[in-house]
């Protein structure tokens, strides 16, 4: 295996560096191996440019029948795994067709590249943006290099943002009635709320808030929805008496959210719902599941 | 069963303690570490243990004393922490992060605590979010615990006034609405256990909740500490918010609790200005609260509070505490319809007590409040619970131990009105109670209206009431009656006239008595009366008829009175008693001048003598008396003392036994010789008696000779040669030294003979009244002379037999 690598080892190293890499933010990303690596986030309509170098190895030479990079936007669904479907592609042409006997190096720019959805791990579908370089060779395969990075997008604040209440209940059992301060919550935001216990018939035991991540994948009979819980967070404990009103605070910053994607290319949805979980002394468990969204608020420097 | 459960709950705690101290040891070493992460979480699992539902709340009081401390430690690093520059605000997003609410609130107080010192945000805003998360403890012992901890680490923080929390503009309000508002959620907490688990663990649960209790009181206590709630605002806001919440909650054990814990947290002076508010709380309890012992704990601090000083009464009389009280117990009795009549009695004794201490010019409260009892009373008949029965003797008591004097108590009119309503036992131990106070404050009771009030009030002790069959204590009874007596002789006015009025009315009121009391009771009236008699007897010889008027009291008509006083022991029948009281009525009249009164009393002395006094010995001393009082009696004519007389030595002659007879006829011979009356001596017929005395002691001998073979004692003898000598003495020619000497010779003949009895006791006798002659003689004079007449040959002889 270890001859085979030697053999097919690329006779050249390719880098990318970016212009503003100093400036730029860097932020973990996860990789499929399950490695963390720190990346340059950029957001939509963000000039990217920087310098791609190629340097054969000492004494070798690189034919090409010419040298490009891409900027991909991909989307990868996992029961198709690597059969990427770009939304976005870009071309940018660096080198006409010769060979490289020395490191060389090309400057490159997309400007204002527009990249509408955000970078997205999730269980079933990822959506990456990658800068692929590909020094184009004929017989021996074209070399490919690969730099990721991620993308964030920001949201202003809606506009309208209402609260979410209601009135839920068995009848003659248990009635409560429920508000969140909000319907949309940015990542670092709090829902404050509170529950109000109209009825109470049955010997609750404890109540907890959680917050759950419904990814949705494909379309038509193909819908594939994953649900995870990603927050479960006690709001009572003991049996409350009818006219108790408990109060609620959430803070939602220790937690992994992503903004709420709503059908992303008609791949994939994510969308987040708060459910109100109250358990009994049985343990039974009655629930109430609201949607909630999450924005990416522009964060104050 | 029960120790199973005690076992595991043991083991149960046992395993909370542990792993409380493991997560504490990885928390201690974060915190040395400065690890804020780590020592977070360690934390918040140390903390996870005290979510157990499994412990009592003995137990888990334990576990969370645990807690606590190490919760101090934890404040010591964030105080710290804050120190080093770490944002507070920042820290007290981060507790709040963690997913279990317990743990996660007892963090958040920690930090709040910290918070609030750094100052970085007002007291108040804090205090009221915590105050406000907390509610997400819904578990009573949980959420009491959790909020006591609250209370516990505020507590130092409070913006009150002066104090360095204090913030801009009436921060005291906020201090004072956070502590009613934990205070409030800690009951209802508190109240809410007794709705939960099964039925038949009621009695466990009350257990555990009185363990509870000072969780939520402890609210109570802080409020009074704060310096910035003055009497306003304990008006205004925290009593009524309190009372209302007391109100509400409809919980027979917190309401108690609670009344109690305001009335003794708060200062007196708020609750006297605050009273009405306070007892229209009382009303609105639940029925079957104990209000009488809250109500009592007031009253009893109110007048201690009254008692403290001179200066705080005004401040009763200008909030009319007396009144307010009053209506206060009325509209309580009225709503609690289920109170067992002790309870009311209870209250009206307390407030009785009040109005005691604190008005104590004011009898007509104190009889408003005995009116007000009786009202109730009225609707229950007589009382059997001996419960209600103790408290009407407290509450009748009361007042004797204030005044100290019966007089007073006997102006207040419903006083005998209570009385009527115990039951016989303990109308009497009233009655003594207050013959006790009487005797013990020397009361001096002098009218005879106060005097009918005083019987009436022991009806128990002076008459058999209606069904009382019960078995008496012989000792008991005596010892009851023996009170009534003496207070009979303390009855006195120097009024003479008003004097027999007490002395009617006390008549009329032992009349009724029965044959089992008038032994008990007759005498002392007689006796007092007879003072009566003496006393007017005096002013008699001083002023000159001062009795014209009829109707004005004379002895006479004491001596009629007497008479059918008297007359009621036959009944009895205690002859010898009533004979002995004749007596002294008759030596009364005598001395009165009133011979045919005399006489009278004489008669009857003499009837009862002969129909009723049959046993012997009653009959020497009632004859022994009769003799005594009948020489001293100078009133009679020469007709009435010869019948009377003659009678007494007639009697005198028919006593059943020798010896008696003996005695009582030389007795009999004083009769007849009255030193200091020359009509009254009669030498010849005092020798007569002496001699017949004699005959009669030489038949006794003899019969002793027949019957038991020796003579006896010859101190019969010798008793005769005294009064020989006594009348030889006083000058009675008859008695003739030849006959004294002849005496003498016949007893040391007696007493030298084979067949005499040997007695010490007349050897002795002999011997003295001998030693008595030679003294006479040695005084010379007149005396001397009449007795060195008199030969005692045998002197000598006699001496040395009585040395033997």
């Amino acid at each position: 295996m270890n001859y085979l690598m030697g053999a097919f080892k690329p006779s050249c190293n390719i880098s990318t560096t970016f212009s503003d890499a100093k400036n730029r933010k860097q932020v973990p990303m996860k990789k499929e191996n399950g490695q963390t690596v720190m990346v340059p986030l950029f957001h939509s309509q963000e000039n990217i440019a920087g310098k791609i170098s190629i340097e054969p190895l000492p004494g070798k030479k690189v034919d090409h029948n010419g040298v490009k990079v891409e900027l991909l936007g991909q989307i990868e669904m996992y029961f198709d795994r690597g059969n990427f479907y770009d939304f976005t592609s870009l071309v940018r042409e660096l080198d006409v067709p010769g060979e490289i006997y020395e490191r060389k190096t090309y400057p490159f720019e997309f400007s204002t590249v527009e990249m509408p959805y955000e970078t997205y791990n999730g269980v079933n579908v990822r959506l990456r943006y990658v800068l692929k370089v590909t020094v184009t060779r004929g017989y021996a395969g074209s070399i490919i290099e690969y730099q990721d990075f991620l993308v964030r997008n920001y949201s202003p604040p809606p506009t309208i943002n209402n609260c979410i209440k209601m009135e839920v209940g068995i009848e003659d059992c248990l009635h409560i009635e429920f508000e969140y301060n909000k319907s949309k919550y940015h990542l670092k935001d709090v829902i404050i709320g509170k529950i109000y216990f109209l009825l109470v018939r049955i010997k609750i035991k404890n109540m907890d808030l959680e917050i759950r991540r419904r990814e949705s994948t494909g379309s038509g009979a193909n819908t594939h929805v994953e649900t995870e819980t990603l927050a479960k967070f006690e709001l009572m404990d003991g049996a409350p008496v009818r006219g108790e009103s408990i109060p609620i605070r959430l803070f939602l910053s220790p937690y992994e959210l992503t903004p709420t994607h709503r059908n992303i290319n008609n791949k994939f949805s994510v969308k987040y719902y708060l459910n109100l979980v109250l358990v009994d002394e049985e343990d039974r468990r009655y629930f109430k599941q609201q949607e909630i969204t999450i924005y990416r608020l522009q964060e104050s420097s | 069963m029960i120790a199973d459960g005690v076992e595991n709950e043991e083991k149960w705690l046992a395993a909370g303690i542990a792993g409380l101290q493991q997560n504490a040891f990885y928390m201690h070493r974060a915190l040395d570490s400065n690890n804020l992460r780590d020592a977070l979480k360690y934390s918040a699992q140390m903390l996870s243990e005290l979510r157990t539902s499994k412990l009592s709340p003995h137990k888990y009081y334990e576990l969370y004393m645990r807690a606590f401390d190490e919760l101090r430690k934890l404040e010591m690093f964030f105080k710290e922490e804050a120190r080093r520059g770490c944002s507070i605000i920042d820290l007290y997003e981060l507790v709040q992060h963690a997913g279990n609410i317990l743990p996660r609130l007892y963090l958040l107080c920690t930090v709040g605590s910290v918070y609030i010192k750094s100052k970085e945000a007002p007291a108040k805003d804090v205090l009221k979010d915590l105050v406000e998360m907390c509610r997400g403890i819904q578990h009573p012992v949980r959420g009491l615990f959790l909020r006591s901890y609250l209370s516990q680490v505020s507590r130092d923080k409070l913006p009150d006034i002066g104090s360095e929390y204090e913030g801009d503009a009436d921060t005291v309000v906020d201090a004072v609405e956070f502590v009613l508002q934990n205070f409030t959620e800690m009951n209802k907490l508190w109240v809410r256990m007794q709705h939960q688990g099964p039925a038949r663990e009621k009695e466990k649960r009350e257990k555990e909740r009185s363990e509870l209790r000072d969780l939520v009181g402890k609210n109570l206590h802080v409020l009074s500490q704060i310096e910035g709630v003055d009497l306003d605002m304990y008006k205004d806001t925290v009593l009524p918010r309190v009372l209302e919440q007391v109100v509400n909650c409809k919980d027979e054990i917190a309401q108690f609790y609670l009344m109690d814990c305001i009335i003794q947290v708060f200062p007196d002076e708020y609750h006297l200005q605050t009273l009405e508010i306070l007892l229209g709380a009382c009303p609105q309890l639940q029925p079957s609260v104990d209000i009488k012992t809250v109500l009592s704990r007031l009253m009893e601090r109110l007048s201690n509070y009254a008692a403290s000083s001179a200066e705080v009464l005004p401040e009763f009389l200008q909030v009319e505490a007396f009144s307010k009280l009053n209506n206060a117990i009325g509209k309580v009795i009225e709503a609690q319809v289920d109170m067992p009549i002790f309870g009311a009695v209870t209250l009206y004794s307390s407030l009785l007590t009040f109005t005691l201490h604190v008005h104590p010019d004011r009898l007509d409260y104190a009889d408003q409040v005995l009116g007000a009892c009786v009202k109730k009373l009225s609707s229950k008949g007589k009382l059997d619970d001996s419960k209600a029965t103790k408290q009407i003797v407290a509450l009748l008591s009361a007042p004797l131990e204030k005044y100290n004097d019966i007089v007073t108590a006997l102006k207040l009119s419903n006083y005998p009105r209570v009385m009527e309503y115990l039951d016989l036992e303990t109308n009497k131990i009233m009655a003594t109670v207050i013959i006790q106070s009487i005797m013990k404050n020397n009361t001096h009771i002098a009218t005879a209206d106060k005097v009918e009030a005083l019987f009436e009030l022991m009806t128990g002790l002076i008459k058999d009431l209606d069904g009382a069959e019960e078995e008496v204590d012989e000792d008991d009874f005596k010892d009851e009656q023996n009170s009534v007596a003496r207070l009979i002789q303390m009855l006195y006015n120097d009024d003479q006239e008003e004097m027999f009025q007490i002395i009617c009315t006390v008549k009329k009121h032992i009349m009724t008595g029965g044959p089992k009391r008038l032994p008990f009771t007759v005498p002392p009236l007689v006796f007092s009366s007879l003072k009566l008699v003496r006393r007017l007897q005096g002013s008699q010889d001083q002023e000159e008829n001062p009795f014209a008027d009829e109707s004005s009291t004379s002895p006479k008509k004491i001596f009629q009175l007497l008479n059918q006083t008297i007359e009621a022991l036959l009944i009895v029948p205690a002859p010898e008693l009533a004979l002995r009281l004749y007596l002294q009525c008759a030596e009364a009249a005598n001395d009165c001048d009133l011979e045919p009164v005399a006489y009278e009393f004489f008669t009857q002395a003499y009837i009862l003598y002969e129909e009723e006094v049959s046993d012997s010995k009653a009959q020497v001393t009632a004859l022994h008396l009769i003799i005594g009082t009948l020489q001293r009696m100078h009133v009679f004519g020469v007709e009435n003392r010869d019948t009377l007389t003659h009678k007494a030595t007639g009697y005198s002659a028919k006593l059943l036994k020798k010896p008696d007879q003996c005695r009582a006829v030389y007795r009999c011979a004083h009769l007849f010789w009255v030193d200091d009356q020359d009509n009254m001596k009669d030498g010849e017929r005092v020798l007569i008696c002496l001699k017949r005395a004699l005959r009669i002691a030489n038949a006794a001998q003899q019969m002793s000779n027949a019957a038991r073979g020796n003579t006896g004692s010859v101190s019969l003898f010798v008793e005769i040669l005294n009064k020989y000598l006594y009348f030889y003495e006083k000058g009675n020619p008859q008695i003739t030294v030849a006959a004294i000497q002849s005496l003498i010779e016949l007893i040391t003949t007696e007493m030298q003979s084979d067949n005499s009895a040997s007695d010490p006791a007349a050897d002795a006798f002999l011997a003295s009244t001998l030693r008595y002659l030679q003294f006479q003689k040695q005084k010379g004079g007149a005396i001397g002379e009449k007795y060195e007449a008199i030969k005692v040959l045998v002197n000598d002889t006699v001496v040395i037999f009585t040395e033997l």
